[in-house]
């Protein structure tokens, strides 16, 4: 047979609890409803293949935001979050992940995760954030991806690789009824009908196009297109604060992290050309990424992760754990270059634009119990809304939408979808195989990430956006009317690039609603260059209603840990002030 | 509107003295996030079918001979 030849075919099946993505969110979610009902059926459906999907493919270096007992207190990490997202935080989400989160570490643990700890026994817990004290590395964390594997085996969990997910379905009362997915190597395509779904489909990582011009140089794994983004959309669920982008400090062209969170607790620190620092704290956030943007274009550019003042054993300790686990190949890379640590700093920029709650604040509206605004439907890890979620917010999320979706699953029947729905959505993803002559894939998202680049990347000007949006109105008429699939491989990527379409749409509309300026360099509009709390103070909400694309403000909910106004600012201060 | 080929220099090499695929082995291409691995049918042996890499490594670390080699993708190197 042809490489990936398409194939005809369209089965159903059908599941008490769906979960969508097996990356890290997934399979926790998955194993935690199969736990909550043993005699439940759970689906994990995935694009790529579990035993080595999503972010943590090549496993992780540690935990960026653990809440300790003898560390940090849930409300201290709430009041942390909170004033490091400029307040719009509904805290209930938060404070639940701080409180639940230390038993999902013990959880790994007995997994076979190890965690760092010192000579008395204790956690091994490191300063990275501005206030508190959140960082815990993992010293066998290329391991995760196999722990969490055994743990689906064993509870019998039901894996379906290779088959990405397209759309969801709904009965005519709202509610969820499944998904329709496509086989990535067949584009035989599969009707999951479930009684609870659970989106955990990773960030929307490939928006940007990164400056390197290779279109799957991403910070996220490129695997992550934004597709739960576009499902959520289309299905009409509501999506919060979209204008918060992720951008983040990367090792310039490799375009991974270099790690400050690996590196920093050691004495390592960001620094200009002149070798200053010039930012207070090496958290990720978008005030911190406004002056790293703005050291770059001031002339005292580029800027640098210094190692090389510390001692050797201390760079070849970090050196082991930046090319051991998480992006291995950065000492490739480097070597490469010719960079070695002890002599040479690192050359770090910034990354595309891109969705994601894991590290920013862009993501499908949900509450504390992981519930989206249809009934039904969950979401959990990078492209739920809860900020700064991380990898340890994805596994403690996974696990509450787990819970409730088996909860809602337990107390409801299948909801029925109307067949009219399949054929409409099989009628969309086939087009582009039926056509004999056209555009392929990779010429129209190498378009859209351009001019998503081009007019969307911050600093926003709405002139700009107005002009990046009728031009990406033209690639999207070209991908309706013109593109082609060949292949069943092919197909996948001509399906990914309508997310990325999507997700652009979404970044314009939702950043020419919010008319201020707020998580620094994520939403700096030059026509509303200030923070206007009294306006907007607000989440925005962002879904589709009658066919259209929609905005709308949502009140903050009330805090359950009050922030004083001298704590209010504490990121805004992020710049170092020249000492006289 | 015609088709052109393009040319690009994939990152993602395998030794096919050492690799197995002939034997069975699917393991690189089942592993890999991108789907972008497959066995050739004319030399039974895996390699990089699409240039669409996000040099993470899985290929390498779970090929059961050692075979798979990852490089950066030139564009970035
Ligand atoms: C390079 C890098 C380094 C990081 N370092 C750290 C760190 O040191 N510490 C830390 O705490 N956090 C870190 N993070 C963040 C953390 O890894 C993420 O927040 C977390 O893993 C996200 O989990 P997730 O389940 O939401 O997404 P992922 O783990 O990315 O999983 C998403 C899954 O969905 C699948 N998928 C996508 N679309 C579809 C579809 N249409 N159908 C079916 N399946 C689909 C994907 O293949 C993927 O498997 C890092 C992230 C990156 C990218
Ligand atoms: S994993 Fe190694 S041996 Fe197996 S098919 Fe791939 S290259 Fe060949
Ligand atoms: S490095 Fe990663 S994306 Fe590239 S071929 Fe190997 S597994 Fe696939």
């Amino acid at each position: 047979m042809a490489l990936d030849q398409i194939v005809d075919g369209l089965s159903e099946v059908s599941c008490d609890v769906l979960v969508i993505g097996g990356g890290t969110a997934g399979p926790m979610a998955a194993l935690k409803a199969k736990l909550k009902n043993p005699k439940a059926n759970v689906v994990l459906l995935e694009k790529a293949n579990v035993k080595r999907s999503g972010a943590i493919s090549m496993g992780m270096d540690g935990l960026n935001n653990a809440v300790i007992p003898g560390y940090a207190t849930p409300e201290q990490y709430t009041k942390e979050i909170t004033i490091a997202n400029d307040g719009i935080v509904d805290q209930k989400a938060v404070y639940k992940y701080a409180q639940n989160c230390f038993e999902i570490i013990e959880e790994l643990d007995s997994f076979g995760i190890r965690f760092l700890k010192n000579e008395n026994g204790d956690y091994a817990v490191k300063k990275v954030h501005h206030i508190g004290t959140y960082v815990l590395p993992m010293p066998n964390g290329e391991t995760v991806k196999k722990a969490l594997y055994r743990q689906l085996r064993r509870a019998r969990i039901l894996i379906s690789n290779r088959y990405m997910a397209t759309r969801l379905l709904k009965s005519s009362d709202g509610r969820i009824a499944g998904a329709i997915s496509v086989n990535t190597r067949t584009a035989e395509m599969l009707v999951i009908k479930a009684k609870a779904v659970i989106l955990c489909m990773g960030a929307a990582g490939r928006l940007g196009l990164p400056t390197s011009g290779y279109m799957f140089g991403t910070y996220e794994n490129a695997a992550n297109s934004g597709d739960g983004y576009a499902m959520a959309y289309h299905a009409g669920a509501a999506l919060a604060n979209l204008e918060c982008f992720q951008i983040n400090p990367l090792i310039k062209d490799y375009n991974g992290p270099a790690c400050a969170y690996v590196a920093g607790p050691f004495g390592a620190y960001t620094a200009n050309n002149e070798g200053s620092r010039f930012i207070e704290c090496d958290y990720w956030s978008g005030q911190m990424m406004l002056e790293f943007y703005n050291e770059l274009l001031s002339g005292k550019g580029p800027v640098f992760l210094q190692l090389k003042h510390l001692h050797p054993d201390t760079i070849s300790e970090i050196e082991s754990t930046l090319h051991k686990v998480e992006r291995p190949t950065r000492g490739l890379f480097q070597q490469g270059r010719g960079v070695n640590y002890r002599s040479e700093s690192i050359e770090m920029h910034i990354s595309e634009i891109g969705f994601c709650s894991g590290h920013s604040a862009s993501g499908v509206f949900v509450d504390d119990n992981a519930r989206t605004t249809v009934p039904g439907l969950y979401a959990a890890g990078d492209m739920a809304s809860v900020p700064h979620n991380y990898m340890l917010g994805a596994f403690t999320n996974g696990s509450v939408a787990g819970i409730d979706a088996m909860e809602f699953a337990d107390s409801h029947d299948f909801a029925e979808f109307d067949a009219a729905d399949v054929a409409i959505e099989r009628d969309r993803v086939m087009a582009p195989t039926a056509r004999e002559d056209g555009i392929p894939p990779n010429q129209i998202e190498y378009k859209t990430r351009r001019l998503v680049n081009d007019y969307l990347q911050p600093p926003k000007v709405t002139r700009k956006y107005e002009l990046g949006m009728r031009r990406l109105a033209e690639a999207r008429e070209d991908m309706q009317e013109r593109m082609i699939a060949r292949n069943a491989h092919e197909l996948l990527r001509a399906l990914e690039v309508q997310s990325i379409m999507d997700c652009a749409d979404m970044a314009a509309h939702a950043s020419l609603y919010r008319e201020e300026s707020r998580w620094g360099l994520y939403h700096w509009r030059t026509d509303f260059p200030e923070k206007d709390n009294e306006n907007w103070f607000c989440h925005t909400l962002l879904s589709k209603r009658d066919g259209k694309m929609t905005s709308e403000k949502r009140a903050v909910e009330p805090y359950v840990v009050p922030i004083t106004d001298d704590e209010k600012d504490l990121y805004d201060k992020q710049r170092i002030r020249a000492s006289a | 509107m015609p088709l052109a080929s393009y040319q690009t220099s994939v990152p993602v090499i395998v030794d096919d003295a050492k690799c197995i695929a002939d034997k069975g082995c699917t393991v690189c291409v089942d592993v890999c996030p991108l789907d972008v691995l497959r066995i050739s049918d004319m030399t039974n042996k895996a390699y990089m079918a699409y240039d669409e890499c996000w040099y993470c490594m899985p290929c390498e670390a779970d090929c059961p001979t050692g075979a798979v080699t990852v490089n950066i993708p030139y564009l970035l190197r």
